[in-house]
Order: structure tokens, then C-alpha cells, then sequence
């Protein structure tokens, strides 16, 4: 209040020239027309932002649900990976109350179980329309973005009708929860009124007649309820996905979400065969396995039919474009060089040394902890990635392979699932450097990291935090929660 | 390489191949067999030892990094004539079927008990987590830990009772 206050005398002191005498009437006059103009403005800006409460409704019988519209919503919940941040790992599902750290503070997600008190029992079916296409909930309060409404606004009614059916009929939890910790000016939520009008572009989803059916089914289930660029297309500053780099990489809960258009760094390019086999099962042999946060999401998709499956991976691909002919030629080569490499280590197996190589630092690290998965002879999904393969390690950032050997891949319990001890207890901060210093070198042709033993600790000390979850049911989480920091303020 | 390795407090000076793994050098060149080799790509918790208070999976482990940290197997929790309280409580409980994974879920409950001797059910199954049974004694290692829990509090509980 003290600065504005300033602000105003300043700009007083600034209209009435210096030495003039000032008629205490006129300037009565002028101070209330400048007070009118205010509250005008506020008026008008106020009746743009405000939105009315939807009148709560008695407690809905699940009953009348039809039992087709609920399935159909189990699957559009799936492609929006609704539970991974409704739910806190280990607690109810759709209970809400994982913290979402975001720049601005940190959220905590709502209940969306049918509960009438804390969750959204008492929502009508137009509260929760609302809610998905303008990011409003019923009371009228504006939601923070970090519930994707500028994604979900492209879903139809008719699957927000299934969404809404399907919530409807979860098991209500009772549980409120926790409160957003944001600093002023981000806890007015009025300001949000703002962020909608530079940054909400409203939907529903339009088509392009231009495109097939299937790339528009995949470009609607993408970009609307699958939210992908939320995560892999980077924001700017007001924290809103940058539209003029689509797909270009982003980042989530301490991972870094690789760029999913031309310049996506897989040293396989993409198809979209690969990227359907990948989202149906969570791994592919010539990308490796899907960890983090997008665990959870493939393991979500896998839920959903294939023909839905397949729509998502044209579209992304077609997003993705043709690759050159070289990175077509460097894909040849790569193929050919991992079924030579199989058969050769087959026949000399564990250490994979070159000559030379004894004199980097890694070299004796990676046979002894790596070499024995990543250059064995099974193939995937038995064995590891060759990392001549890997985005990880060709990635411009070394954020995910830090995250992945320091912390492991958690198993899931009771399913099949990716693997991978942790090295946290054995290598040191400039041992892990070492390493990966040394395993860019020789799988990859990009230059090498800089100050990769600095984003170590940073990453082992909790200081930049990385939630790392089992690719299960998140229900099931924290005895597999293995980081620090992220992770224990989710079980909080 | 020569490298001096601190194994349940002795000192071993050994001359190894930098890239071997730390199981190969306590089997093959100290003989301590109580970590044993099972999938040898750490994923079955068989060949789990401790170092520097922490479980970690000797068949993934370099060597080449152990100069100058603590390790402790099996063969350092006690000895036949005298067992250390989680020996003797896996005998007790009769904790073991065909025994191989056990020294493996011996070094992860000791380095959980050793923070927590009262661990719950859900602690130690999370701290158990890596190391698997294919006999199906979980629930006699459970309660063996649970027991091995009880004689550590019981072998430091005199002098807290006077102190309290």
C-alpha cells in the first residue's frame, strides 16, 4: 500500500506546476474526477473478470449415471492424467492435495471427488463445463493454470459430460486440502482475469479440414485433455506455454520433458509407429524406457483403445516432421552398429572398453556400474538402453540422466516395470561428472555438459527438486518415493 | 590398479583391474562370500553390502571408488561363536529357506535398524525393497527383523533404563 500511495502523490506533485497556487476547490474537483475514472475503469474491469457462483446441487446419485458415458469418462480421465496430480501418492485417489510447486509459489491441487463438502459433490454438470473451459470454479473464483484449463478448454461437451459422469461416481473422500502457499500479488485471484485475457484462447477444439480424421482426433486429445505441451512446450515468464515454440521442450516436476517437434533430440527420430508402440507400453527399443512423469502418463494410456493410441502418435509425428537426410542416415547407422554390438558382446560380455579409454576417469566407472545392462545382450525391455540410443544422453540438458542415476528407477509393485538401481550411496558428486562426462563423449556426437557435478548436488541435495515415482498406479506410491525433497513435500 | 580397501574394519591392500565390480574383489580376492552374485545387474538385492552406512549393490558398485570408505558384509555383524543380534534373530525366527538372498536382506535391515530400531511392517518392506525372496520366508524375515530390532534395544536398554 506504502508504494502506491507514493506513486500517486508523485504523480500529483507532477500535475501541479511548482510555485502556482492551487484553488482547493478545482483541485477537489479534479481529484474526484480522476476518482471517478478509477472506479469506472474498476468497473468495467471488474465486470469483465467477475464470474458468478453456479448454485450447488443436492447430492447426485451415481446411480443415474449411464454405465457406457462413466467408461467413456474412465478413459478421457486417463488421457488428461487427471489422478497423478490429484492425488498425493499412497492417499486417495482424486483427493487432491499434492503440492504443484510452480516460479509463483506452490499449489496444491483440489478435490475432485464427489465429496459435497471438500471435494465437488455440490457441482452441477455446468459448473464443472465452466470449470474446463474457462478455468472459473463454481463459486465463481478464477483456478490457477496449473489445472491445464488452457488445455481442457478444447474438450467437446460431450466429453466433459463423460468427465463429469465419471468423477461423479468415484468414492467420495472427505479431504481439503492444504493452502496455496503464494506470495502477493499471485494470491489475488483476480489477476487471473488478466492471464485469461492475453493467454486463454478458448475452445472448444475447431478441426482442420485440411488434415485427416484421425491427425484431428489426435491434434484434439493432444493438445486439449492429453495436455502435452504443458509440459513439453516451455513457458514464458507469466508462466503460459509459449506458443511460438511448440513442442520445443519444457520441464515437470524436476525432469526434463524433451522436445517433441523438428528438434527433438532422439538419435532415432521419432515415427509414428514408434510413438504409438511407446505410449501404449511405456518403452521402445530405440528410445528406452518412459520415467518420471511420463510413467504415469503412458501408464494411463494404456488404458485407452488403439485407435485412439494411434491418433495421438500421427499428430505428434506429423508435428515432429520428416527428418532430414542425414539424421535418416545417422538412424541407418545407428541400427545397424546395435545388432552388430549384440552379437559382439554376446560373445565378450561386461566390460565394453575401448582402447583409450582407460584414461577417462568414467571409463572404469561406466564397465563396472553400467556396461553390464547398457551394453549386455538382451534387449529391451530386459536389458538397457545402448545410450548410443538415448535422448538422456544426447539431450541438451543433463537434468534426466542426473535424476536417473542418482535416484534409480523405482519398481512398480506386483507389474512388470522399468528398473534401475540407484547410485546416490556410491558415486560422489564429481564422480557421477565423470561419468556422465564420459558417456556423452562416447555415445553421443553433441557437445559436452557444462558444470554437470554442480546440477549433481544441487539434484542430490534436494535443492532443485525432482519427484520420482514408480510407473504404477500412483496410488501405491511413497514406499517407492526414492528422492528427496519434491517427493516428501508430495507426501506432506 | 592397487587400491586399500577398509572391509569390516580391516584394512586389504589389492591390485585389481579398475573396472571390476566390488562383489568380484570380496568373493574372488578376500573371500567373504556372504554377498552373493544373483541377476549381477542389481536389480535382486542378493549381492547388497554397506558402505559408508549405506546399502548399496556390490555387483554395480566400482571398486575403483571404495578407497578410503567403510564397508561392511555379513561376515562383520558377527561371528559363529558370537552372533550379532541380526544373525542370531534370523536363526531364531529361522528366517532362511534356501538362504541366498539373506545376506543381502541382512545388510538392508541392518542399515535400517541401525537408524531405526523399531521400524513398522511398511518400513522395512520399503527398505526391503530391492532385495528379493524366490522361497517365499518373507513373512519369517519380517518377523526376524522385527526380533533383531528387540535384541538391539534390549543389548543398549540397561544403561538407558538407569539413565532414565
Amino acid at each position: 500500500m506504502g508504494g502506491g500511495t507514493a506513486i500517486w502523490a508523485n504523480a500529483g506533485s507532477a500535475l501541479i506546476p511548482k510555485g502556482e497556487e492551487v484553488d482547493p476547490v478545482r483541485f477537489i474537483r479534479f481529484l474526484a474526477v480522476v476518482l471517478i475514472l478509477i472506479l469506472i475503469v474498476a468497473a468495467g474491469l471488474f465486470a469483465i473478470a467477475w464470474r458468478g457462483e453456479i448454485e450447488p446441487v443436492a447430492a447426485v446419485d451415481p446411480s443415474s449415471f449411464n454405465e457406457d458415458l462413466v467408461a467413456q469418462g474412465a478413459q478421457l480421465a486417463a488421457v488428461g492424467n487427471c489422478i497423478a496430480c490429484h492425488t498425493v501418492p499412497g492417499q486417495p485417489a482424486f483427493a487432491g492435495g499434492l503440492a504443484i510447486p510452480t516460479p509463483f509459489g506452490t499449489i496444491y491441487s483440489t478435490n475432485i471427488t464427489p465429496d459435497p463438502e471438500s471435494g465437488i459433490g455440490n457441482w452441477s454438470e455446468e459448473a464443472f463445463q465452466r470449470a474446463m473451459r474457462e478455468g472459473v470454479d463454481r463459486q465463481g473464483r478464477y483456478l490457477y493454470p496449473a489445472f491445464p484449463y488452457d488445455h481442457f478448454t478444447l474438450v467437446t461437451d460431450e466429453d466433459n459430460r463423460a468427465l463429469y459422469a465419471f468423477l461423479m461416481t468415484r468414492e467420495p473422500v472427505r479431504s481439503t486440502p492444504p493452502q496455496n502457499d503464494l506470495p502477493f500479488p499471485f494470491n489475488m485471484r483476480m489477476i487471473l482475469a488478466g492471464w485469461n485475457l492475453l493467454f486463454l484462447d478458448k475452445g472448444p477444439f475447431q478441426p482442420d479440414t485440411a488434415q485427416s480424421e484421425e491427425w484431428n482426433r489426435g491434434a484434439y486429445l493432444a493438445e486439449g485433455l492429453g495436455h502435452c505441451g504443458a509440459c513439453h512446450t516451455p513457458r514464458n515468464r507469466f508462466g503460459a506455454v509459449d506458443s511460438d515454440r511448440h513442442f520445443a521442450g519444457g520441464e515437470a516436476e524436476g525432469w526434463q520433458a524433451y522436445a517433441i517437434n523438428a528438434t527433438s533430440p532422439a538419435p532415432i527420430p521419432w515415427d509414428a509407429d514408434s510413438l504409438a508402440f511407446y505410449l501404449r507400453n511405456g518403452w521402445h527399443e530405440w528410445h528406452g524406457v518412459s520415467r518420471g512423469p511420463m510413467a504415469e502418463v503412458t501408464g494411463n494410456l494404456g488404458l485407452l483403445p488403439d485407435r485412439d493410441i494411434a491418433a495421438i502418435a500421427t499428430y505428434v509425428a506429423s508435428v515432429m516432421g520428416e527428418p532430414d537426410q542425414t539424421r535418416r542416415e545417422r538412424a541407418e547407422q545407428l541400427k545397424a552398429e546395435i545388432s552388430q554390438g549384440q552379437t559382439a558382446v554376446q560373445a565378450a560380455p561386461a566390460t565394453d572398453t575401448q582402447a583409450g579409454d582407460a584414461q577417462h576417469p568414467g571409463a572404469a566407472i561406466y564397465a563396472s556400474a553400467c556396461a553390464g545392462c547398457h551394453n549386455g545382450s538382451k534387449p529391451l525391455p530386459f536389458g538397457g538402453l545402448r545410450f548410443s540410443l538415448s535422448t538422456a544422453v544426447n539431450a541438451p540438458n543433463p537434468q534426466n540422466i542426473v535424476n536417473v542415476v542418482l535416484f534409480g528407477l523405482p519398481p512398480s509393485d506386483g507389474e512388470a516395470s522399468a528398473v534401475m538401481p540407484a547410485f546416490a550411496n556410491v558415486l560422489d558428486d564429481q564422480q557421477m561428472a565423470d561419468l556422465l562426462a564420459y558417456m556423452r563423449e562416447r555415445y553421443s556426437e553433441a557437445p559436452a555438459w557444462e558444470d554437470v557435478a554442480d546440477l549433481v548436488a544441487r539434484t542430490r541435495s534436494g535443492q532443485y527438486k525432482v519427484a520420482v515415482r514408480p510407473a504404477d498406479g500412483i496410488e501405491r506410491g511413497p514406499e517407492n518415493v526414492g528422492a528427496s525433497g519434491g517427493a516428501e513435500d508430495a507426501e506432506d | 590398479m592397487a587400491i586399500s580397501l577398509n572391509v569390516n574394519g580391516e584394512t586389504h591392500e589389492i591390485d585389481v583391474d579398475p573396472a571390476t565390480p566390488l562383489l568380484y574383489v570380496l568373493r574372488n580376492d578376500l573371500e567373504l562370500n556372504a554377498a552373493k552374485f544373483g541377476c549381477g545387474l542389481g536389480q535382486c538385492g542378493a549381492c547388497t553390502v554397506v558402505v559408508d552406512g549405506e546399502a548399496v549393490l556390490s555387483c554395480v558398485t566400482p571398486v575403483s571408488l571404495m578407497e578410503g570408505r567403510e564397508i561392511t558384509t555379513v561376515e562383520g555383524l558377527g561371528t559363529i561363536e558370537e552372533p550379532g543380534p541380526l544373525q542370531a534373530a534370523f536363526m531364531e525366527m529361522q528366517a532362511a529357506q534356501c538362504g541366498y538372498c539373506i545376506p543381502g536382506m541382512m545388510m538392508s535391515a541392518h542399515v535400517l535398524l541401525r537408524k531405526n530400531a523399531e521400524p513398522s511392517d511398511r518400513e522395512i518392506r520399503d527398505a526391503l525393497m530391492t532385495n528379493l525372496c524366490r522361497c517365499g520366508t518373507h513373512m519369517r524375515i519380517l518377523a526376524a527383523i522385527r526380533r533383531a530390532g528387540e535384541l538391539m534395544q534390549q543389548a543398549s536398554a540397561p544403561t538407558e533404563r538407569r539413565a532414565g
